[in-house]
Order: structure tokens, then C-alpha cells, then sequence
């Protein structure tokens, strides 16, 4: 495979959602000390604020006024209902539009870590209001000051919520806040005892929000009185806690490690990396940006055994596919059914942990859809799989006709444009040099078998379509 | 030699492409002529948190009658478990396993700090984690981990994708609606010759991975597709959702596939409103299922082999909500059926209504107690190993 074109292409897909076909030559035009830069100055901007409320679909608006409007007095019944189903139709929205964002945004570099943040600040919650704030705060800062990012989590109402900190008041305190702060989010397990959760917890007492969303501390349900966590002590409250938990370089080495896995190697591991990622990371003080440089500036980076060797989440996959091929879709919920089918829903964690990643995403099902997909897209075929009931936001209702039609228009343009000078007997070679992230493991005359070889054109379309349904193409 | 190859893969369908297929599969496929002495448990889940009070009823409680006014079922209408407790009506063929022995109930079965969330307590279920763990593991996967090398088919799932509790590290269920839509997925000249292609290794790859994955559903396809036509399930079958499925199960069964788990969901019984109508029309469906799949199984001399399970994430509370329904519990029941159960009828005392945390039931028994007990007793297993820790074996298996 030829090196620089790897390089890239691994660049490009661990940094980001992997090549885009119309804008794949501009970057092979750049020297590869450029490539970096690029991509930090391509994620430089403030992202946009995916208001759902504020956009044009009609009826949204409503759903955040009727959250308004529980602050002054309680909603009955039907109101509660209306309220959640706005907000499940609204979360899908959100959901959408970010997928969106992946595919067509140039900040990749932000996209890709906002995606890692989601899946480390892993929530579930209804109300889309605070699932929205809650996005922005981890786009906002996904690569700014790990600091502001964690401080900004642990005060959204989606967090609040989703660990039970309202419950967490001074006569009766509710360590599960504490807990997760500890294990998932900073130092990680067996850098705490119980008693340092306890302690914790109490200082955590008082922190809650209001139904708009903002942060709140309620002095009344806090605890005063002096707390020992994690050898100080002092009378704490939960900006304390935080600081102690940063102060501590296992909360560096947690996150290096964490990124490792995911934009290296998540099973080759060497300890002296992290170490190294982990206290240049610590002494930035936690600048995010900076240990993703430390990442992609090592020669290690481009080792061979770190590239072409990670299995793309479902949400990797099917932004990937549609980077590589343009498409409009017919009906972009059938993206929803896609993400559950394979897997992986945004907003849908499996648990507070997040996505476990790696060899836990391809099952026979999973693995045969994904071989499938290609296909599906070209036919307009019939995404005929049963995904599994999800009772926490149906209620135990059954499940409204959902799209199934993976219809959409595919952009052949860029692609035909990108490969038609080539003679034909070099087609399906480039094309495998560009589709996948790995040698071929078989010989491609066996794949060149089903392609359609009437005309370069044909030939070029069927030959990208096998080659995306292949145990290759899984790969980046 | 490359072309040799292919044109010979031309010329052959899917059975001449498993000439190529790597021994480990070759295993499978040869089997189909050995009669599998292995015993099978089928798991269905009933999700949404089925409301064990109204299933396994407390017939002489009179809390129960005080605190359900509207959605209790009346003791003349349910079926009696001998003096204390009654079924559902509409469970008869539950009631006919009891009165042949062929039916225990384990109550108050749940774990420490219940959560109430149906998502995450699905998750600790499949996962037979602590309440404050995290595993990425489901404990059938990781019996498929510990004890399933070379087995492809150990646990199968009859839905189109599968649960979380049959994912392992290492090795996974494989997930069928029914074998013909496997085989015609799977079925195709272009994936075979792929897939044969590919020169298999025992590496711990990502790629080995993919391809060993790749082959096996292949070659399950193929073969399970067989096996379901070798012996069609005998007796009539409703031809609803589960009655389909357990049809499924039973011709695996019935065709000695090297299966030891069937996994099978019915739902949903998350019954916050109008609970009597929801709960009655999916107990009709389980009910008539299941009478068809034990009466398969006697007719064909395999109920003693077939160990059959219920569980849901979590019971409901004890009393009924303002709208014909009830909400979110904690501990609840579970059902074993099967011809070669060692305790039957009522395995516990039902749970006891006076003595609640805060409005709900207290567990008495750890479902862990017995994933422990179906593991080490009926499959045996390593429960240990596969649960991470020691519980205390029951004695009805």
C-alpha cells in the first residue's frame, strides 16, 4: 500500500471520520507536515449550537417553552406526555443533525473528540433541552481544557440528573455522583476507597439545576462540615472535589490511556506511553488539544501495527461510508434504525461506562448488516431488520412504523471523477487503496469477479461497492 | 493457481466453497449426524418488567387485595398453586406443568441496590454485575468465553440482533429471526467465494476476527438451515411472534443442534397504563407458545433435557398507580419449566407484602444464585468462572 496515501488515510480517520471524496485531492497536495495544522486550523471555530428549538422544525419551540412553564407551576399529566414525546421526537432531531455535522463538517478533528467525550461522559436522559446543552458543552470544549470540559459536565442538569445528584442533599446523601466522577470520569477504579465516595458525596451535597437547565447550588441541602477525600481536608464543596481529583496524576494517566485506545491501539498497550502521554498531559494542565498532538506527532502514531488494525464503531462506519460516498437520503431517520441495528444510537449509551468498542461491536448480525449496507444503498433496498424494543422511552408501547428504506440518492460524481482516468486494470486496486485502511487479505481477483465490467463506469461503482463488504472495510 | 482456484469456486456452490473452510468449521458442519447429548436451557426474557404479583398471585394476602383494588386478580379466577397462591388465568399451560411436576417458582429473586431504570437494570441482568459495576460482558457470552471453544452455534438468539447478555470477549451467540432470513443473508455466491478465499488463522487480530466471524455465520447459515428442515417442529404452533420462535427452538432441538442456550425476548410488559389488557394479550401469546413447545418436546422425548427460564429486569410495585397500572419494582419472580426439575411447585415463600422498602419487594434470592445454579447445574459450567464470584447453588436443578 503506498505510504503517504496511508499516513493520510489513517490520519483522517482516527482524527476524524475518514476521507472525503471531494475534498481527498486538495489534502494529497499538501506536504505531510501540513496535514496536522490543517486539521487543528479546519476545528479552530466555535462550533454552532445545535439548538433544536431554534431551528425551523415547527412545533419544537414549544417543547422547550412547556419546560418554561414547569417552574411556575406542575404540569398535569397529558402535559407530561406531550412534553416527553417533543422531546423524543426532538432527541432524534439532535441526534440527526450531529450525524450530519460528522459528515459534512471540516472540523473533524472536534467532531471526532466530541464523539470520544460522548461516549466518556456517557448519559441518558430524556429531556432534549439538557441533552443539547449537554452536547454543546462537550463540542464547546471537546478540544479545549479537560478542566473546563469535566467542571462543565458535572454541572449540566443531563448529568445532574442521570447520576441522581438532586437526591444528593445533606440529610441524605446519594454517593452515585461521587462514585462516577471518580471511576469513570477522573482517576478511574482502585485510586479511591469507599470511604473517599462517601466523602466526596457529602461535598457534592446542594449541587442541582433548574428546569431551564442551569446549574444551581442549593446552600440549604449542602453539607458544611469538614470532609476528608483523598487525604486533604478541608470543608468542601464540589469545585473542591474536582480540583483534588486533577491535582491527581491518575486522572492524566486514565484519559491518556482512554485516548490511546481509542485513536491508537485499544489492545497494545505499552505503559511507558502512557505514562509519557499522561504527565505531558498533566503538566499542560489537561490542555486536550496537546495530548492529541502528543498522540499524532510520535512516530509510533504511523507504526505499522497501529494502522488498519481498529474495527470502526457504527458511527464511524456509516459517516465514513458517506464521506467516501456522497448521498442524500431519502428519509434520514432510517439512520436511527441504522445506529440501533448496529448498535450504537447516540444518546443511547449502554451504560454510564459508554460503548465498550473494539471486538464487541461485530457479532454475526451486526457483521452480516454491515456487509450488507452497501448493497442496500445502490439497490434502495429494505433495511428488514427487527431492532429490539427500548422500553424506557416507549413506555411499553409498541413501535410507530419506522423507515425502513435505506433509499437515498448516491452522488456518483466526485467518485467517477476521482477514478476514471485510471486504465481499468488498475481500478479495483486503487480503489482498495483508497476504500481500505489495510492490505488485502485475499486476492482481489476474487472480488474482481462480481464486479461489472461493461464499462469503466459500472466497473468503478460495482468494484466500490464489494469493496466497502468486506471484512477490510471494517477496519481503519 | 489463484485462477485455478477461483474457477473451481465458480463451478461449485456453497457446499463445495466449505471445502475451503478451515477445520474448526468443518467441525460443525460434520455434526449434524452425531446426536447431541447436551442438554439445552432457553432463557425468555420478558421485558419491560413483567409484574410478578399479578402473574404468581398472592391469593390470600390481603394487602395484595388493599393495594390493587382495581387490577387484582381475584382468587377464584386464578389457578391455584396449591392453597397460598394462584396464576394468572389465562396461564394454563403453566398450570398443567405444575400439576405434573414439570413447574417451580423461585419469588423475591433481585440484587442489592436495585435501580429502577429498565436500561440499566437490563444491563446488570446481562451482564450479572453488581449494581455499582460495569461489565462489558453478557454471562452467556462469557460461558461461550470459558467453556465453547470450537463450538460456533453454543447460544443462539432467535431475534435479528443480538442481546448484550449473549456477547463474550472472545466468542458470541449467533442471532437468527429464523434460519431460511439467515440463509438468504447470508446465502451468497459473492460472500462465500470472499470468505473462502481467506486463508484463516488462529490470531488475535482485528481482521482474524472479522473473517473467522464472517465464515462461521456463513457456514451456520447453511447449516442451521438444514437442520431446521430435518425435523419440522411436530405439533401446531401459534403462528404469532413467540409461537414462531419457540417453533424455531423446538426443530433445533428436535435436529440435536450443538446448542446449549436459546435465548428468546417477548414484550413489552412495561404496563404503567390499563395493565390488565397489555398483561393478558402477552400472556395469551406466551401461554399458547408454550403450550405447543412442552407438548413438542414430551411428544419427541426431549422435555427432560430442556430446562426453560423466565426473567425480567426488574417486578413492579406493590401497589397499582392511578392509572390501571403499576410502576417500576425491584425484585420479582422467575419460572423454570422442564421434564427433569429436582424441586418443584413453589421453591420459596411468596414475598412477603408487609415488609417492603419503601413500597417495594425485598430480594430475597440473588439472580446470581441462579445463573450460578443453571450454569454449574444444567450446563455444567464453571459458574465461578463465569460469574466472577461464588454464589450458593439452589437444588431445584
Amino acid at each position: 500500500m503506498e505510504k503517504k496515501m496511508q499516513k493520510l488515510k489513517h490520519l483522517l480517520w482516527r482524527m476524524g471520520y475518514g476521507p472525503r471524496t471531494q475534498s481527498w485531492n486538495k489534502w494529497m497536495a499538501l506536504p505531510e507536515n501540513a496535514w496536522w495544522p490543517k486539521m487543528k486550523d479546519d476545528s479552530a471555530t466555535e462550533p454552532e449550537y445545535f439548538d433544536i428549538a431554534d431551528s425551523a422544525v415547527k412545533g419544537l419551540l414549544m417543547g422547550i417553552g412547556e419546560i418554561g412553564r414547569m417552574e411556575r407551576r406542575e404540569l398535569d399529566q397529558a402535559e407530561k406526555k406531550r412534553l416527553r414525546e417533543q422531546s423524543r421526537d426532538d432527541l432524534r432531531n439532535l441526534n440527526l443533525l450531529w450525524l450530519e455535522e460528522m459528515t459534512r463538517t471540516q472540523a473533524q478533528l472536534r467532531e471526532k473528540m466530541a464523539l470520544f467525550w460522548h461516549g466518556h461522559f456517557a448519559s441518558r436522559n430524556i429531556n432534549i433541552l439538557y441533552q443539547q446543552q449537554l452536547l454543546h458543552i462537550i463540542r464547546q470544549n471537546a478540544l479545549g481544557n479537560f478542566r473546563d470540559l469535566l467542571r462543565g459536565v458535572s454541572k449540566s442538569a443531563a448529568m445532574i440528573a442521570f447520576l441522581n445528584n438532586q437526591q444528593n442533599k445533606k440529610q441524605h446523601p446519594n454517593e452515585n455522583f461521587a462514585r462516577e466522577v471518580m471511576e469513570l470520569f477522573t482517576m478511574g477504579r482502585g485510586h479511591y476507597t469507599e470511604h473517599d465516595v462517601k466523602e466526596a458525596a457529602r461535598a457534592f451535597t446542594g449541587w442541582s439545576f433548574k428546569l431551564n437547565g442551569d446549574f444551581v447550588f442549593r446552600a440549604f441541602d449542602h453539607d458544611k462540615d469538614e470532609k476528608t477525600v483523598l487525604g486533604k481536608s478541608g470543608k468542601f464543596d464540589g469545585d473542591d472535589i474536582i480540583d483534588i481529583l486533577l491535582e491527581k496524576r491518575e486522572t492524566a494517566y486514565f484519559i491518556a490511556r482512554k485516548a490511546y485506545k481509542f485513536f491508537v491501539n485499544d489492545t497494545l498497550i505499552p505503559e511507558e506511553r502512557i505514562k509519557w502521554l499522561g504527565d505531558r498531559f498533566y503538566d499542560s494542565d489537561y490542555k486536550i488539544l496537546r495530548l492529541l498532538e502528543d498522540i499524532v506527532r510520535s512516530d509510533w502514531f504511523y507504526a505499522p501495527e497501529n494502522m488498519g488494525n481498529r474495527i470502526k464503531s457504527p458511527i464511524e462506519y456509516w459517516v465514513g461510508i458517506r464521506r467516501v460516498l456522497p448521498m442524500e437520503l431519502d428519509a434520514p431517520e432510517v439512520q436511527l434504525k441504522l445506529q440501533h441495528a448496529l448498535d450504537q444510537t447516540l444518546f443511547f449509551p449502554p451504560n454510564v461506562a459508554g460503548w465498550p468498542g473494539g471486538k464487541a461491536w461485530i457479532d454475526s448480525s451486526s457483521l452480516m448488516l454491515r456487509l450488507r449496507i452497501p448493497q442496500l444503498i445502490v439497490d434502495k433496498g429494505d433495511l428488514d431488520v427487527e431492532t429490539k424494543d427500548d422500553d424506557d422511552q416507549q413506555m411499553g408501547m409498541r413501535k410507530a412504523n419506522q423507515r425502513r428504506l435505506l433509499s437515498a440518492d448516491v452522488d456518483w460524481q466526485p467518485v467517477l471523477k476521482q477514478f476514471s482516468t485510471l486504465k481499468e486494470d488498475n481500478i479495483i486496486s486503487a480503489l482498495a487503496e483508497y476504500l481500505w485502511q489495510t492490505d488485502s487479505k485475499v486476492p482481489l481477483n476474487v472480488l474482481e469477479e462480481y464486479t461489472d465490467r461493461h464499462n469503466k463506469e459500472n466497473h468503478i461503482k460495482t468494484a466500490m461497492i464489494r469493496l466497502m463488504a468486506t471484512p477490510e472495510y471494517q477496519l481503519c | 493457481m489463484l485462477i485455478k482456484r477461483r474457477d473451481f469456486l465458480k463451478a461449485g456452490s456453497l457446499a463445495t466453497a466449505s471445502l475451503f473452510v478451515p477445520q474448526f468449521l468443518k467441525a460443525v458442519e460434520g455434526r449434524n449426524t452425531i446426536a447431541s447429548k447436551g442438554k439445552a436451557l432457553v432463557v425468555l426474557q420478558l421485558s419491560g418488567g413483567n409484574d410478578g404479583l399479578n402473574t404468581v398471585i398472592p391469593v390470600r394476602n390481603d394487602i395484595y387485595y388493599k393495594e390493587r383494588k382495581r387490577i387484582a386478580v381475584p382468587r377464584e379466577t386464578s389457578l391455584a398453586l396449591g392453597t397460598e397462591a394462584g396464576l394468572h388465568p389465562v396461564l394454563t399451560a403453566l398450570k398443567n406443568a405444575y400439576d405434573q411436576g414439570e413447574m417451580a417458582v423461585l419469588n423475591s429473586v433481585g440484587y442489592p441496590n436495585p435501580d429502577r431504570s429498565h436500561f440499566r437494570s437490563m444491563d446488570i441482568w446481562h451482564s450479572a454485575s453488581a449494581a455499582n459495576e460495569y461489565w462489558q460482558t453478557g454471562w452467556i457470552g462469557r460461558y461461550l468465553d470459558a467453556q465453547c471453544t470450537g463450538r460456533p452455534l453454543a447460544a443462539i438468539e432467535i431475534d435479528d440482533t443480538l442481546s448484550f447478555a449473549l456477547k463474550g470477549e472472545q466468542r458470541k451467540g449467533l442471532a437468527l429471526q429464523d434460519p431460511k432470513r439467515l440463509y438468504d443473508s447470508a446465502h451468497s455466491q459473492y460472500f462465500a467465494d470472499y470468505s473462502a478465499a481467506y486463508q484463516q488463522t488462529e490470531s488475535e487480530a482485528p481482521v482474524a476476527y472479522l473473517y473467522k466471524t464472517m465464515a462461521e455465520t456463513l457456514s451456520s447459515a447453511d447449516y442451521l438451515y438444514e437442520q431446521s428442515r430435518r425435523k419440522p417442529a411436530s405439533s401446531a404452533y401459534p403462528s404469532t411472534g413467540l409461537g414462531k420462535q419457540l417453533k424455531t427452538i423446538a426443530s433445533l432441538i428436535l435436529a440435536d443442534t450443538d446448542t446449549s442456550v436459546y435465548y428468546v425476548s417477548l414484550g413489552s410488559f412495561d404496563t404503567h397504563i390499563n395493565q390488565e389488557g397489555q398483561q393478558k394479550r402477552l400472556f395469551q401469546e406466551m401461554n399458547d407458545a408454550l403450550a405447543a413447545f412442552i407438548k413438542d418436546m414430551k411428544a419427541n422425548g426431549k422435555w427432560n433435557d430442556v430446562l426453560l427460564t423466565t426473567f425480567s429486569e426488574f417486578g413492579r410495585r406493590v401497589s397499582q398507580n392511578a392509572s390501571g397500572g403499576t410502576d417500576h419494582g425491584t425484585a420479582n419472580n422467575m419460572i423454570f419449566l422442564g421434564g427433569a426439575l429436582r424441586e418443584k411447585g413453589l421453591l420459596n415463600p411468596l414475598p412477603d407484602l408487609a415488609d417492603l422498602d419503601e413500597g417495594d419487594l425485598k430480594y430475597r434470592i440473588d439472580f446470581r444464585q441462579v445463573y450460578a445454579t443453571l450454569l454449574q447445574g444444567w450446563l455444567d459450567a464453571d459458574a465461578e468462572k463465569v460469574l466472577g464470584r461464588k454464589f450458593d447453588l439452589l437444588r431445584f436443578v
